[in-house]
């Protein structure tokens, strides 16, 4: 027996210390039960329903946009799979270093620099904070290879599926078709946004942001079981809400009569054209030039970025045919004449002389080129397009607002209610205008509005602010005797079956009393100026075989060379179809804004020709 | 009467007149049963959850830490009832061998050990990787008890203690420079328990105390201000995030929040199979250091409560071997081995409901590993050696 140390605790001395000891195990134990108690009894259900949404991720499926034909169904737009590199940004390297090398290798593979990597992210945390951030879309094949294959070297980053825009006709009918893009912060917050998230793609111009609503599907989601490391379990996918593609949007668009036109125009220049149905306000073609491919909108290189938003001489994202704003020359003269005809300040028959120039308050208002064209009626003023008649007529009504009200009620200088968003501003000048500007100070010299400022408007020169689709609106009122119809590309809705879901429906926006006798004398000049004799544009349409009424025009620009139009009317005597075109610094109208709309009245009634002997008969 | 002569000490032994029964053969019979009974129980649930709980970790081999388990079970269970018939008062005497084994063998993993996860801690052998500190903690029991004994009448009493402290915390600094921080601290408790049992006086321990405190400080506060860390970076984070859970949740926070979230969702009843975040790795280490927390979430209250209730009976039986054994030298070693239990328990188990820093420690006899199950069992079997030995020395019998 090993012998006892006096020190040692013993009896009651150590039954205190194992006592001490046992109270201290008591109280720690009894600290774990109660904590057990408090999370499994009392908290459990909060931690179950927190490890339930542990270990589920809500995937979102995008759905891909609806296509967007022409009226035959002929494909402008569809969609094309992409790869897109995500980055996850919770799963970047802790270490700042590493973090680094890792965005500047992905930079590299992705051709960024790693300040463009930084940026991306910064920009799409800045959206979405711990969203999964789109690095690159439209990644190569050999580059997913590539990271699939290290991707222990490319921590959080992943390869998704998505839906990328695509344009079979490259730039045809960019501005019509408009562009998607990511939704941005402000808009969400829109009523009409209020289902979409972060990242989510909208229409942001033309077409695609006008029926947005239509092509833009609605995203699948599917919770997928993961582990801690955000991998999905076999077997764990748990419910699924399959993605709603998007509706088919057909459009009032004629691709061949589109083509024809960007292609006439492209050769002459800057401008833009249209080209409605006078009744329905269907619009057929609608191009401007410069135009633009909408896939460089996806993901432009610098280059593309100043050339598409820097160039303010081509900006080519301006639809010149909506957004444009000029004097329009002579094709305003219907808009006097019905103003003079209708207010009783002139008849058709009643002969004016011209003898090539007038002077009002000793300024002098000359025809273009100094002609004299004698004695001359409606009819006839239009086909030589006289400008001392239409002076006159400007002069006798520049105390009254009779040709503003005309000009307001046929369209000008305000909203054409066209159903796509690009529409810019214009500009009637009136009495009441001149004043409230020359108060602001805005005008250069302070003077009262004059006979001068109306003789300039009746010939559609001066201060006048206008496009062609606003012309297109004052001809189409013209041809079909006093109605002004809304103009539209939207045609009907189709789903992804092929049926038709939804037909537009627009009516026109306001009808008023047009003579049928001052209709048929102005019409009558317009065909005489298109394809009779000294018209004007017989030169161009002499030879056309569809009788037509048009109207050349040549406006004059401060600084710039005159610019070039033509309004035509067709099939003259009862029109169904107006075509205007115009062509910046084109010179006369006749010379480059005449050919682009023959070009398309050949693709329109070619095409009918075909149909009509092949036994069809759309149209 | 005469019951009670028998029983006495002094009570000569009749020669011959045992009848030595089978279990007294197998050194059965004077083991404390309820301390075996919790100790069996513990191991078997534990290989159980481990078969349960694992059994998509390697791919392949579904039984892969339930068979390697049942193993160091078996050999646990083989090696304890060794220890039981062994006289443990011979360790007493072997207190410098043990004490310089103990070093040499934590120290030479520094020389040959296998680095896991920038720490070497074990041997790489042929079956299992073997980790000295583990045994360590017994042995650093069996000698200090030893020590402690020895020391007795040796110079003041502050002398002792300063004495009794060096010797303990030599190896626990040698195992916290490995780095094991956890084990290090199962080290300096277990010299502490110790001490006390072996009467060092309150004044010192409120002393040991004080300076505890200071040098917590020291290394969590002011070294780092003063710019020279004494702790490697996740090891403070590890030890400070249970503080502020929510400010941690990428790294060592998240842990501990995912083992929280896992016990509490096991609610009363447990979520058997349907348990998923100890099955999809939500929560780490889920075999080793974490593995309550998969009885919290399989098994629920009732499971978990259950585990903790044998913890209880453990460290009850082994805090009354202290009581009953027949020298201080096994009342200082069951002492030590007790606290050492209570302490390894209290601080996973707490770690896993989210009140204790993450250390590392493992849960006796349910954390997978050899090393741990091993040198637990031996350690029980130490615990009922004492209490054998207790009995025989009052019946005033030696073992055959």
């Amino acid at each position: 027996m090993f012998a006892r140390n006096d020190h040692m605790p013993q009896g009651s001395r150590l039954s205190l210390r194992v006592a001490v000891v046992g109270g201290v195990g008591v109280v720690l134990f009894a600290i774990l039960f109660f904590r057990l108690w408090n999370l499994q009894i009392l908290s459990g259900d909060k931690y179950l329903a927190e490890a339930k949404n542990n270990r589920t991720r809500e995937v979102k499926e995008i759905a891909p946009r609806g296509d967007i034909l022409d009226r035959n169904g002929e494909v402008l737009v569809d969609n094309r799979t992409s790869l897109a590199l995500q980055l996850n940004t919770a799963k970047l390297p802790e270490d700042p270093a590493e973090e680094r090398t890792e965005l500047a290798q992905l930079g590299q593979l992705s051709h960024m620099s790693l300040r463009k990597v930084r940026r991306t992210i910064a920009e799409g945390e800045e959206v979405a904070a711990g969203a999964p951030v789109t690095l690159r879309r439209d990644v190569g094949f050999d580059l997913v290879a590539y990271i699939e294959e290290n991707q222990d070297e490319f921590p959080g980053v992943a390869v998704q599926r998505v839906f990328v825009r695509h344009y079979p006709d490259g730039s045809r009918a960019a501005h019509v078709l408009g562009s998607v893009g990511e939704i941005e912060e402000e808009e969400l917050k829109e009523p009409q946004y209020k289902s979409l998230e972060p990242g989510d793609e909208i229409g942001q111009a033309g077409a695609e942001y006008a029926y947005d609503k239509f092509l833009r599907g609605q995203s699948g989601l599917t919770r997928i079981q993961v582990n801690a490391l955000g991998q999905p379990t076999p077997g764990g996918q748990l419910v699924s809400t399959p993605p709603t593609p998007g509706d088919s949007l057909k459009l009032t668009i004629d691709g061949d009569v589109q083509a024809a036109g960007e292609a006439g125009l492209a050769e002459k220049g800057r401008g833009g054209f249209i080209s409605m149905n006078i009744d329905t306000g269907e619009i057929l073609a609608l191009g401007s030039y410069p135009t633009f491919d909408p896939t460089q909108l996806i993901e432009p290189t610098q280059a593309e970025v100043d050339e598409l938003y820097r160039d303010e001489e081509l900006a080519p994202l301006v639809n010149r045919a909506t957004e444009g704003a000029y004097p329009t020359g002579s094709i305003f003269k219907i808009i006097t004449a019905l103003a003079a005809l209708e207010n009783g300040v002139i008849t058709p028959e009643q002969v004016v002389q011209d003898n090539g120039k007038i002077e009002v308050g000793g300024e002098p208002f000359e025809n273009a080129g100094g002609v004299a064209h004698g004695p001359v009626e409606l009819r006839r003023a239009l086909q030589v397009s006289s400008d001392v008649y239409f002076y006159l007529l400007g002069l006798d009504m520049w105390e009254t607002n009779d040709l503003q009200e005309w000009a307001h009620k046929l369209g000008i200088g305000r909203p054409a209610g066209l159903d796509l968003p690009e529409e810019g501003e214009t500009l009637l000048p009136s009495k009441a205008w001149h004043e409230q500007f020359v108060k602001e100070g805005l005008a250069l010299e302070d003077r009262p509005w004059s006979a001068g400022d109306n003789i300039q408007l009746a010939t559609g020169q001066g201060d006048l602010q206008t496009n062609p689709l606003q012309m297109a609106l004052a001809y189409a009122a013209l041809g079909n005797g006093g109605k002004i119809p809304t103009p539209h590309v939207g045609l009907e809705v189709e789903d992804a079956a092929g049926r038709v879901v939804k037909e537009f429906d627009f009516n026109a926006q306001r009808e008023f009393h047009i003579d049928p006798g001052y209709r048929t004398a102005i019409l009558e000049g317009l065909h005489a100026a298109a394809q009779e004799g000294e018209g004007t544009a017989a030169g161009v349409f002499g030879g056309f075989p569809i009788d037509i009424a048009g109207k050349t025009g040549t406006a004059e620009r401060q600084g710039h060379i005159d610019q070039s139009w033509f309004a035509a009317l067709s099939p003259y005597p009862n029109p169904r179809i107006v075509t205007v075109a115009t062509v910046e610094e084109g010179g006369f109208g006749a010379e480059s804004a005449a050919p682009v709309v023959l070009d398309i009245l050949e693709a329109i009634y070619n095409k009918q020709a075909a149909e009509v002997s092949s036994g069809g008969g759309a149209e | 009467m005469n019951t009670y002569a028998t029983r006495t000490r002094n009570a000569r032994p009749e020669p011959f007149a045992v009848r030595v029964g089978i279990a007294e053969r197998l050194g059965l019979a004077h083991m404390d049963w309820p301390l075996t009974i919790a100790a069996f129980a513990l191991i078997a649930f534990s290989v159980f959850v481990l078969g349960e709980a694992t059994q998509n970790d390697i791919p392949g081999d579904p039984h892969y830490y339930l068979e390697r388990q049942a193993i160091y079970a078996g050999l646990g269970i083989v090696g304890m009832m060794l220890m039981t018939r062994i006289d443990y008062s011979r360790f007493r005497e072997l207190r410098v061998g043990i004490y310089t084994f103990l070093c040499a063998s934590v120290s030479l993993v520094f020389v040959f050990g296998f680095a896991a996860r920038g720490s070497r801690r074990s041997f790489e052998l042929p079956f299992f990787s073997f980790q000295p500190s583990e045994l360590g903690k017994l042995l650093l029991v069996l000698a200090l008890a030893g020590f402690v004994i020895d020391g007795a009448r040796r110079g003041s009493a502050v002398q002792r203690t300063v004495r009794y402290l060096c010797l303990g915390l030599a190896p626990a600094g040698l195992v916290f420079l490995q780095p094991d921080l956890g084990t290090s601290l199962v080290y300096v408790v277990a010299t502490l328990a110790v001490m006390y049992f072996g009467g060092v006086a309150w004044t010192h321990f409120a002393v040991i105390g004080g300076a505890l405190v200071a040098f917590v400080a020291i290394v969590l506060v002011v070294a780092p201000a003063a710019g020279v860390p004494l702790l490697k970076g996740y090891q403070e984070e590890r030890l400070t995030s249970f503080l502020s859970p929510h400010e941690h949740e990428g790294g060592a926070g998240y842990q501990q929040n995912q083992s929280k979230v896992a016990i509490g969702s096991g609610q009363f009843a447990g979520r058997g199979d349907r348990a998923t975040q100890t099955r999809l790795d939500f929560v780490p280490e889920r075999h080793t250091d974490f593995i309550f927390a998969v009885i919290g979430e399989r098994y629920g209250f009732m499971g978990a409560a259950f585990v903790l209730s044998l913890y209880a009976l453990l460290f009850w039986r082994a805090l009354r071997i202290t009581t009953l054994s027949k020298n201080a030298y096994g009342t200082l070693v069951a002492g030590g081995i007790a606290v050492a239990l209570l302490f390894q328990t209290f601080v996973n188990v707490g770690m896993n409901l989210g009140i204790m820093p993450i250390t590392g420690i493992p849960l006796p006899l349910m954390s997978y590993g050899g090393s741990s199950v091993l040198a637990t069992f031996l350690a029980i079997g130490v615990l009922q050696s004492i209490n054998v030995q207790a009995h025989l020395s009052q019946r005033g019998r030696f073992a055959w």
